[in-house]
């Protein structure tokens, strides 16, 4: 069975966000890119899948600038078998994303698709669901767990209050909350190797949808600051400042 | 233009995120409707229809919807979708997990985790953890928004909206299969909702010391239980605790972070509370960069402090 993963390139988590001063977005020049967080799990995932005997292949899809192929390459180095970049340096929306891994899966027919939650830029949390929705499939999403026999996934998800599994029937769409797995870390010998593994580069005009934007950026903004940094010197005061100045116990 | 609220309820009634996400929809539309599915709905329904200003509720029930499952919802809002300009819901794990669904059935656009309505098509959202507020102009025909409830006033009471059920239409392909659930039952109250937080970070050092200080200061103050992501990952709080970013977006009017460093991560799931007080014996913490009440002390000598003198105010 094939699994496919798709991968997206955004601001390594560790950067602090600058919002640009003429408020049209964040300032992305000269700042550290790395694969989604959530990503990576869902590459890590679909790895051991392939090591376990479940998958046959992975194969990692990113959508973005000439640059998503370093993405690409790490996810490669990680264990995935090829990759397919649909550059464009446009910022697509999720409905758009959902609509061109659409039109790769109607080529590559993988088994499952598993892929992260949520990008940490957009914070949309929507092209796993988008794509289930757009494909008729099955969804299963904020997976804590999965185990994949034949045709049949169970997914373990983390819901509010605790936990709920479901029993998906293959292909489906499956999206990892950052309990599934700990993504490892590339070898270098595997960064070497991953040099060598194909990348398919591809435009968005191949695969014929519409990726028009739904949505206008009307402007971008920092957040109100809180004004906080006052300090206590006791308990007693703490108690005392919470009962009479804020009342809140 | 009509809007259709998805109401969050637990069985019995709504919860206070349904009359948050009602108010929101309120400043799109005058005609709010609320939608409450599951099974056994009529309690949640009755309080869905004192909620003030919503004109109807419709109730849809089957045993797929009551179990959250995302296509039989889908399936269902898009049976009504005719009849709305907007679809809201709150940003709940069951809200996140099929509004997507329904916007792309629908072939629009989701305006996700909205935290202000500028006008009935423009939308204030977080976006980088919350580091960055996106205004958003959507020229989609239909909108299908979650709503991040924290961020709006409840709706209030004195509504009598007449009740009406709606049929549920057949699974229009295949769907995923509920096969259990596992709910953790408490007594404290629930941490998206609480008026008092208190969370434990990674400084307690272990799951047996965070049982032993944060649960019983939480129980004293009547609290909910909360956990950093560092906290959650080393293992000493269930991940249903985590507050922050990638867990749950908490604005209660008391929050305690005892051993939280504040990273940033953190502080976007709860910057939002109306007073932060903080608890870290390291002065240079970020945490006290937002918090109203800092206290540079050990946990361990001061939260024995805090309970006894929580004691003597008789709490």
């Amino acid at each position: 069975m094939k699994v496919l993963v798709p991968v997206k390139r955004v601001i390594d988590y560790n950067v602090k966000v600058r919002v640009k001063p003429d408020q049209t977005g964040v300032d992305l020049a000269n700042v550290k890119m790395s694969m989604n967080p959530f990503d990576e799990i869902g590459t890590e995932e679909a790895v051991r899948l392939k090591e376990k005997g479940v998958a046959t292949e992975v194969v990692v899809v990113s959508i973005g600038p000439a640059q998503a192929q370093e993405t690409l390459r790490t996810a490669l180095a990680m264990g995935a078998d090829r990759g397919i970049l649909i550059q464009t340096d446009a910022d697509l929306e999720p409905l758009a994303v959902a609509k061109l891994l659409k039109a790769v899966i109607a080529e590559e027919q993988p088994g499952v698709v598993v892929m992260g939650k949520q990008a940490i830029d957009g914070d949309n949390n929507a092209v796993g669901q988008m794509l289930a929705a757009l494909l008729d499939w099955p969804q299963a999403t904020f997976a804590s767990k999965i185990e994949i026999a034949g045709q049949t996934a169970s997914v373990t998800r983390e819901v509010d209050g605790g936990l709920q599994t479901l029993s998906v029937a293959l292909p489906a769409v499956i999206t990892a909350d950052l309990r599934l797995n700990e993504p490892r870390y590339a070898s270098l010998p595997n960064i070497m190797k991953a040099k060598k593994k194909p990348i398919d580069i591809k435009s968005t005009a191949d695969y014929g949808v519409d990726v028009a934007n739904r949505l206008t950026v009307v402007k971008v903004t920092e957040p109100p600051k809180r004004q906080g940094g006052a300090k206590v010197a006791d308990v007693a005061e703490l108690v005392s400042k919470l009962k009479n100045e804020a009342g809140v116990i | 233009m009509a809007v259709l609220v998805i109401a969050d309820h637990d069985g019995t009634a709504v919860r206070e995120t349904t009359g948050k996400t009602v108010a929101a929809a309120k400043l799109i539309s005058g005609d709010v409707d609320v939608l409450v599915m599951g099974t056994g709905v009529a309690g949640a329904a009755a309080s869905a229809a004192a909620i003030a200003g919503v004109r109807k509720v419709l109730t849809a029930e089957s045993p797929s919807l009551g179990q959250g499952l995302a296509e039989a919802v889908t399936d269902l809002v898009v049976s009504l979708a005719g009849g709305y300009d907007a679809i809201l819901t709150p940003a709940t794990s069951a809200g996140k997990n099929f509004a997507p669904r329904i916007a792309a059935k629908l072939d629009v656009a989701q305006v996700t985790d909205v935290i202000e309505v500028v006008d009935p098509k423009t939308f204030v959202r977080p976006i980088y953890a919350g580091n960055a507020l996106e205004t958003v102009k959507s020229s989609d025909g239909k909108l299908v928004i979650t709503v991040r409830a924290t961020a709006f006033k409840g709706a209030g009471e004195g509504g009598s909206a007449g009740i009406e059920a709606v049929s549920v239409p057949g699974a229009s392909g295949p769907a995923a299969q509920f096969v259990s659930e596992e709910v953790v039952k408490s007594d404290r109250p629930e941490l998206a909702g609480a008026k008092i937080v208190v969370s434990g970070g990674r400084a307690l050092g272990s799951a047996e010391e965070f049982a032993k200080v944060i649960e019983p200061l939480a129980d004293k103050l009547g609290a909910a239980v909360g956990a950093s992501r560092a906290a959650v990952d080393a293992g000493y709080a269930p991940n249903d605790y985590q507050v922050g970013q990638t867990g749950k977006v908490v604005a209660p009017d008391l929050y305690v972070a005892v051993g939280i460093s504040g990273a940033i991560q953190h502080l976007a799931g709860m910057k939002d509370s109306k007073i932060i007080v903080a608890i870290n014996k390291d002065a240079d913490a970020p945490i006290f960069q937002v918090a109203d009440y800092g206290l540079v002390a050990d946990y361990k000598v001061a939260v024995p402090e805090l309970m006894e003198e929580l004691t003597k105010i008789g709490k």
